[in-house]
């Protein structure tokens, strides 16, 4: 599993970051590009062509768009109501990219919450996940259990004022592990959801049955165990009436005693942390 | 005149008469000009016209013929709208030659400003039009045609409703009658009539010119409706911004009569309120305060786009709680989480004024920050404990003095308290009482007194709970303060009906909160277990997933059609349903001991 040299990642993660550098460039180049009458499908597919140009050739799931109160799930139901849709975004709206790509065998999930203009909202709700992101890796590394976090996340948003949206997810997840995946020539999906990635997660959620983790972090009692080592792609969602924002980023859980080396975040240098730095300045 | 202190007046002359003409305010200031009804003169707006004059140049005068303004000779012929239309633009002159004036039209002043605001050579005179109680003729008339042409049977309802509450325009085109009427034994009890129907408080209005008045103003009717309503004008487009004020319980104008108006007005505000049809007498707060957001929003239309009016922005919000809501000051108590917390921000979105109290200091300014963030134009967060009344009357009279006096008051705050009859101490008996009983009387003592004593009607809201009328071994506490929360709003209505305060009871159910995390459990000592209890209690709700802002907006939609008793989750409603049709089926199933 995945151990950190002080100060030095090892070349695994250095992979990881990478993708997951190039996902948020991705969702930057595509967010700055987004204007009034663009559908979510359109923003799906700019993703998806750009991430295909530079060598992107599997998914861990292929990019989603989300615009207006569809950033916060309003009214959904099943599961294929996620997929993007012919909504087309208008001056104001909030939106989200999240997309999973495979990179040189390496996988990233990430999302990216934005507006088109100008919206206090939606500022204040960027602004109230910085809170969300220091309470997740404080309480890895106290190793609590995984559950235990996700109701204290919950408790937060609700002190916040706001709905838990990362509950309308499958299985209601605030994260799921990811891993490297082989490259192959062929590489399928199946709803939206890269097989071979699937395949990966399928594996863990086996041999975790077995030894009592999950590989998916839930409210549910199977995840009521301490944080096993590896990657998780965390991505708290806040709601609020119609207006949704969340992060998405690899945290890296190992096994060091050192209780900074024990849980990271893989990169301090994307967009939502640099954004919470310069408005701290 | 003795209403109208400090009005400095002058005489206009136009085509033949003289115009009284009364001004308030500096002159410098954006101009707003009063145009009364009938029968009425210019001293129907004694009380919104000092409200104004405070920010603003008020200018009132009496239509011709009626107060101190003198009638045409003779008086067939004299009083259509093409007359008036002189008149005004003369005053318009008169007293603010270089910019446009802020219309303001109650009934017939209502009609006229329409045809001021309509016609092409008023246009760059009129900043904005705020219409109450008076529809313009000519829509009025292809209102008219059009369900005439196409009558289906809701059309021909509409109709026919209309129809009766205009029984007086007809009575109106008999001759001499209604003179001899208005000069004889009608003039003479109006005022009392004013008071009785159509609460209009007593004192120095009507004035003494009414008999006079309402014989003239009869040729408003006959000298306009049958010609405009037969051969309304094709081009009635409004060239200035207008705000409708729709008086929900007025007699003579149905609000259906405004549903086809945003095809004639492209700047449409629409407002409710629900009152009667003399407004300008029974609510000059909320107009004053309505009419100063409107001018405020179109002085100095020439930078750029007009502003919109705060309720008009928010998308998504129902448009019926922005017209009802928007601008009113609105205080919930328990205001920091789950139903307080909600309701604070759907009143938000609507555009009311918010305060939020609750004893978690904290949790109450960050839902006035919120509520700041979703269309409340202002929000404060207040940290008082309702239970304690000496900080509730403190919190009453700051609120009147810094924030004025609420109109709606919703009582949310309580806490919970499960656990059998004879676990339960006394002690915890009185907390349970005092918070979700006694926290309520005190809020209907302090904030409704002030309610009453402004006399311009209101609201209060207080939070039951289905456990009112379903009763349980295992909530017998709770229960009982939640019983008396309902008698209280019953009996509180009855007494209030008489001055236009609503009072409703709102009935949840099991609604997803913390009320869960925080209810005590008599009879267990042990921390541990009952963190467990709430625990599992929680978990229960949280199953159930009943969301609160679904009872924010049942709450709101209370306000809105003032209902008495509102259960709202489906169990609350068929518990309510059985406790009318079977009390033997809830007493069974109050029998009933939760596992613990």
């Amino acid at each position: 599993m995945a151990t950190a040299v002080a100060g030095e990642l090892s070349s695994e993660l250095r992979g990881f970051r990478e993708v997951q550098r190039l996902s948020y460039a991705c969702a930057e180049a595509v967010a700055a590009q987004l204007k009034p009458g663009v559908t979510e499908r359109e923003a799906a597919r700019m993703q998806r062509e750009w991430l295909h140009e530079r060598g992107v050739r599997d998914w861990f799931h292929r990019p989603f768009a989300w615009f207006g109160d569809r950033t916060a799930f309003v009214d959904f139901r099943v599961p294929l109501q996620f997929f993007p849709t012919d909504r087309r975004l208008e001056a104001g709206m909030p939106f989200i990219l999240d997309m999973a790509p495979v990179y040189k065998g390496y996988t990233a999930d990430i999302g990216y919450s934005g507006c088109l203009g100008l919206d206090p909202l939606h500022d204040r709700l960027l602004a109230d996940l910085a809170a969300h992101r220091e309470l997740i890796l404080r309480e890895v590394r106290e190793r609590r259990t995984l559950r235990e976090i996700y109701e204290d996340v919950d408790r937060l948003m609700v002190r916040q004022g706001y709905a838990n949206r990362h509950r309308a997810y499958p299985f209601g997840v605030i994260a799921h592990k990811i891993d490297r995946v082989r490259e192959r020539r062929w590489s399928p999906t199946l709803f939206g959801f890269g097989t071979r990635a699937l395949k990966g997660l399928a594996s863990d959620a086996l041999h975790g049955h077995r030894d009592g983790w999950s590989p998916l972090w839930s409210p549910y009692k199977f995840s009521d165990h301490p944080p096993t080592p590896g990657l998780w792609a965390v991505e708290p969602h806040l709601g609020f009436r119609g207006t949704g924002a969340k992060f998405e980023e690899i945290l890296v859980v190992t096994d060091s005693r050192d209780p900074e080396q024990s849980a990271f975040w893989l990169d301090d240098d994307l967009p939502h942390v640099r954004r919470w730095n310069e408005g701290a300045v | 005149m003795t209403e109208l202190k400090g009005a400095r007046e002058r005489r206009v002359r136009t085509g033949g008469i003289e115009l009284c003409v009364a001004e308030l305010g500096e002159t410098g200031r954006p101009t707003v000009l009063l145009v009364h009804g009938y029968p009425d003169s210019k001293e129907v707006w004694s009380e919104v016209a000092v409200r104004l004059a405070e920010e603003f140049h008020v200018v009132l005068y009496d239509v011709r013929g009626h107060g101190r303004s003198t009638a045409p000779v003779p008086l067939r012929g004299g009083f259509t709208l093409e007359k008036l239309t002189d008149d005004f633009l003369a005053v318009a002159d008169a007293v603010s030659p270089d910019r446009p004036v802020h219309l303001v039209g109650h009934d017939w002043g209502s009609v006229q400003g329409w045809e001021f605001a309509t016609v092409p050579r008023t246009e760059g005179r009129i900043a904005s039009f705020t219409s109450m109680s008076g529809p313009s003729l000519d829509h009025f008339g292809h209102w008219i045609k059009r369900r005439m042409n196409r009558p289906t049977p809701r059309r021909v309802g509409q109709l026919l409703g209309q129809g009766a509450k205009s029984w007086y325009v007809y009575m109106l085109h008999t001759p001499v009658l209604p003179e001899l009427a208005w000069r004889g034994p009608l003039g003479k009890r109006w005022p009392r009539i004013l008071e009785r129907v159509e609460k209009v408080p007593a004192g120095d209005y009507p004035t003494s010119s009414l008999p006079d008045d309402a014989a003239h103003g009869a040729w408003l009717y006959r000298d306009n409706v049958r010609a405009r309503l037969s051969r309304p004008r094709p081009d009635a487009y409004a060239h200035a911004p207008v705000q409708l004020i729709v008086p929900t319980g007025d007699a003579f104008l149905s609000d259906r009569l405004y549903d086809d108006l945003g095809a004639w007005v492209p700047r449409l505000t629409r407002r409710t309120l629900p009152a009667k049809h003399w407004v300008p007498r029974t609510r000059p707060d909320q107009l004053s305060s309505w009419i100063t957001e409107f001018v405020r929003a179109h002085e100095e239309p020439v930078a750029g786009a007009p502003k919109q009016v705060a309720a008009s922005v928010k998308s998504g919000v129902r448009p019926e709680y922005a017209e009802r809501f928007g601008g009113q000051l609105v205080l919930v108590t328990g205001a920091a989480s789950g139903i307080g917390r909600a309701t604070a921000f759907a009143f938000a979105e609507a555009g009311a004024r918010v305060v939020a109290v609750d004893r978690d200091a904290e949790g109450a300014v960050r839902t006035a920050e919120m509520a700041r963030l979703i269309g409340a134009p202002e929000a404060w967060g207040e940290a008082v404990d309702v239970s304690d009344e000496q900080a509730v009357e403190k919190l009453a009279a700051k609120v009147e003095d810094e924030y004025g006096v609420v109109d709606v008051l919703v009582n949310n705050a309580g806490i919970g308290l499960a656990g059998s009859f004879f676990e339960t101490s006394s002690e915890e008996w009185a907390r349970v009482l005092d918070v979700n009983l006694w926290g309520v009387i005190h809020g209907c003592r302090h904030f409704g007194a002030r309610m009453v004593a402004r006399g311009q009607g209101g609201h209060i809201v207080n939070t039951a709970s289905a456990a009112a009328f379903q009763p349980s071994r295992a909530l017998p506490a709770y229960s009982t303060s939640k019983a008396a929360v309902l008698m209280l709003s019953e009996c509180l209505r009855a007494e209030l009906a008489g001055q236009g305060i609503g009072v409703s009871a709102i009935c949840p159910g099991i609604v997803n909160t913390n009320i869960t995390a925080t209810t005590r459990f008599a009879g267990v000592s042990d921390a541990a277990e009952e963190k467990r209890r709430q625990k599992k209690a929680s978990r229960l709700y949280g199953l159930r997933n009943y969301p609160p802002e679904k009872v924010a907006d049942a709450i709101l939609g209370a306000v809105l059609h003032d209902r008495a008793v509102v259960p709202v989750t489906p169990e609350a409603r068929g518990a309510r349903l059985l406790s009318r049709l079977s009390p033997g089926a809830l007493r069974a199933l109050a029998r009933w001991q939760p596992p613990a």
